[in-house]
């Protein structure tokens, strides 16, 4: 091990607490009678569901397709009927419910056809990230973040390291320790397919000092597989090492800038547990069902690690895990550091779910009363992002936002080194949590707002210009009706005179002049004329011309 | 003294010029102090400051004729984002132009539509579809919840649904233990 490390700022040395749920073997938890899956178990937008009530389905089989691009599917974990799509209260800290897809399932477990691929070599890093897609994948650790996007290093950025974060630094939590120590294989063949996605340079496996099972394992396997470019490395055991940005720091001596990603500095992290069922989506097609569930605390009769159907719902793990010993308890999702609590045994596993803590007075002690902050400075000390906690905690307090945000409050991890040491029992942490998603839903607001400005600025655009075409059509019409209106005056003036023109005439025949005194040859050239005009008054238009004569 | 006097012309020339130029050059266009105000203001168009809408509130509230506290979408945050910005003191919402309530999105009984495109004529911010003698339906995501398409209704068929909370709309509270430790 020669590996040169280099310590991050901050941190503290916890009691660990994980022989706990570490002395019993690995054990699969039964298929139960419902399964509950939640059409959201990662960061991103909900998935979209393709099947119905009524539908039987087989195991691994999707259930709901991703909606847009940071999104991922979910699948049946076992096979059955879906019974319900329907709001039911899932896992976070809200309590809320959201849209789940329930099965009862059929007790036969049965597979749907699936297929991998055996050598992962042969396939371009863009099909590898839609297996990975397509199977659900999502950063196992606890966030959540679907893995492709993370597997994508885009087009300009060259990838030196994949670290594969096997730290598990969280006191009681031991579902990655133990995952290494059964499946050290499958992560280590997941880590060889995670290199070629992202054409990484080396890989490197941080494993904290306090699980030798675990490295002993992994690092057996590694011999058996023969790849020099991945290499394990034991860092030693401070809380939170298992941050991904304090893991880097670690194992690179990087750091990473703050508001940015790793992928900025040419590392991206991922969970080995992540690693395990990236093996298993590309070379057997087996999508993301199940995951190991540490079941811990002094609550529990038997803490042991469970694998676990996704959609299991915790009362049955509960059971498995010896069930109540009637000692009073609080369940907690994740650690006692950074986990919430439930308030039902009714919710489901999901994804993110790596451990159920059963805490206790023994495991969480309850804090005294919160006292005004003395100004000792000793959040300043743990805080693991060099941060100054104490400043956050007032502009938090006061809603004063910006200048939170002014103390670099999103790179806060919520880590809980802060609130775990401050005399005072002040809740440093839910502060924290408070400003950022009250600044979130601001920066939500503004933006509806600004769009609501487009909007309503358009529409007073369009109707002042609506009013100007209308009255430019107007204008056009009445100039129209005026030239009619002229036109008809001229057509009366000609007709006027036309009638004047018709009267004269007819005046001046009624009357004819000179008709005395005629002599015989007068007389008869005017009978003759007469005779002609009588021959010619049936065709009044020869008659014209020959008046116009 | 002749020297004074020239050097004194010849700087009142030079800073004469330079304002004439500079109020040339970087002339605004409209009033700054209106837009930042309209930068606060929710948007919502809803007229319930008894003005036509945000900016002609904005408008008002910048030539002092109005007050900060008559915007009911906009509750407590946009008075306080108010009085930081114009440096008057904060006060609780006018309670005659209504109380601050969660954020509502119009909702239209489709069966009961009778096509008659009168609130699409009302919505400030054209987020109603429709077409005469068509069925109408709001376009949600563009809704700012003001309500003005409700009253012109002739058959009373769209109501006002409070937004519901999802997961990634959650906040997280104000930790409430600080409360209990007040001597």
């Amino acid at each position: 091990m020669s590996h040169q490390l280099h310590p991050f700022p901050g941190g503290l040395h916890l009691p660990g607490n994980k022989g706990l749920s570490t002395d019993r073997d690995l054990a699969t938890a039964a298929v139960p009678p419902t399964l509950i899956i939640p059409l959201q178990q990662h960061i991103g937008a909900p998935a979209k569901p393709l099947v119905a009530v009524g539908d039987r389905v087989l195991k691994g089989q999707i259930l709901a397709t991703p909606e847009g691009y940071v999104s991922a599917p979910v699948h049946a974990s076992s096979s059955g009927t879906v019974i319900a799509i329907e709001e039911r209260p899932v896992p976070h800290p809200s309590g809320l419910a959201a849209p789940s897809i329930v099965i009862e399932t059929d007790g036969e477990d049965r597979w749907i056809e699936h297929n991998g691929h055996s050598d992962y070599a042969s396939l371009d890093p863009s099909e590898l990230r839609n297996i990975i897609r397509d199977a659900g994948i999502v950063g196992l650790g606890g966030a959540g973040f679907p893995s492709f996007i993370k597997l994508n290093p885009g087009a300009r950025t060259e990838i030196d390291t994949l670290i594969l974060n096997g730290a598990e630094c969280e006191p009681y939590i031991s579902c990655d320790d133990m995952l290494m120590r059964e499946h050290a294989d499958q992560v280590l063949l997941g880590a060889r397919i995670m290199r070629h996605a992202l054409h990484a340079r080396q890989c490197l496996i941080g494993i904290e000092d306090n699980k030798p099972e675990a490295i002993a394992a992994v690092q057996k396997a590694l011999q058996h597989l023969d790849e020099k470019e991945i290499q394990v490395v034991e860092i030693p055991t401070r809380y939170p090492t298992g941050g991904e940005k304090q893991l880097i720091k670690v194992l690179t001596g990087k750091e990473v800038p703050s508001q940015g990603l790793p992928i900025d500095i040419g590392i991206v992290c991922h969970n080995v547990a992540t690693a395990a069922s990236v093996y298993r989506a590309v070379e057997r097609g087996e999508p993301l069902i199940s995951r190991i569930v540490t079941v811990t605390g002094h609550g529990a009769a038997r803490p042991q690690n469970l694998k676990v159907r996704i959609g299991t719902p915790i009362r049955d793990l509960l059971q498995a895990a010896g069930g109540d010993n009637s000692k009073p308890y609080t369940l907690i999702m994740g650690g006692p550091m950074m986990g919430f609590t439930l308030d039902s045994e009714a919710l489901p596993t999901t994804k993110t779910t790596n451990c159920l803590l059963l805490a206790t007075e023994e495991d969480i002690p309850s804090r005294g009363p919160v006292n005004p902050c003395i100004r000792c400075g000793e959040c300043a000390r743990v805080c693991p992002a060099l941060l100054l906690p104490q400043q956050l905690y007032w502009h938090a307090r006061a809603k004063d936002f910006d200048k939170a945000q002014d103390y670099n409050l999103f790179d806060c991890i919520e880590c809980g080194c802060c609130t775990y040491v401050c005399p005072s029992n002040l809740p440093l942490v839910q502060y924290y949590r408070f400003a950022k998603t009250e600044i979130w839903a601001q920066e939500r607001e503004r933006k509806a707002a600004d769009k609501a400005r487009e909007r309503h600025e358009f529409r007073q655009f369009r109707i002042e210009r609506e009013k100007e075409e209308k009255a430019a059509r107007h204008k056009t019409k009445a100039k129209a009706v005026k030239k009619d209106a002229a036109a008809d005056e001229k057509k009366a003036v000609i007709q006027a005179a036309m009638e004047r023109a018709k009267a004269k005439r007819e005046a001046a025949e009624v009357q004819p002049k000179n008709t005395e005194n005629l002599s015989e040859a007068q007389k008869r050239q005017i009978e003759e004329a007469e005779t002609r005009r009588a021959a010619k008054t049936d065709n009044p238009a020869e008659q014209a011309s020959e008046e116009n004569k | 003294m002749l020297e004074a006097i020239l050097a004194l012309t010849a700087l009142a020339v030079v800073f004469g010029l330079l304002l004439g130029f500079a109020s040339v050059r970087f002339k605004v266009e409209s009033d700054p102090i209106v837009d930042k105000v309209d930068a606060i203001l929710p948007q919502t168009q809803c007229g319930q400051c008894g003005f036509a809408g945000c900016r002609p509130y904005a408008e008002a509230i910048a030539s002092g004729e109005a007050d900060i506290n008559r915007c009911p979408p906009g509750g407590e945050t946009v008075i306080l984002a108010l009085s930081d910005l114009l440096g008057v003191d904060a006060k609780p919402l006018d309670e005659e132009v209504g109380e601050e309530k969660l954020r509502e999105v119009a909702v239209i009984d489709e069966q009961l539509c009778i096509g008659c495109t009168l609130c699409i004529q009302a919505c400030p911010v054209d987020a109603i579809l429709g077409a005469a003698k068509q069925m109408h339906t709001v376009i949600e995501s563009e809704c700012t919840g003001c309500e003005l398409c409700v009253e012109p209704c002739p058959v009373d068929c769209i109501h006002m649904q409070t937004v519901k909370e999802d997961l990634n709309s959650w906040k997280w509270p104000y930790p409430a233990v600080e409360q209990e430790k007040k001597p």
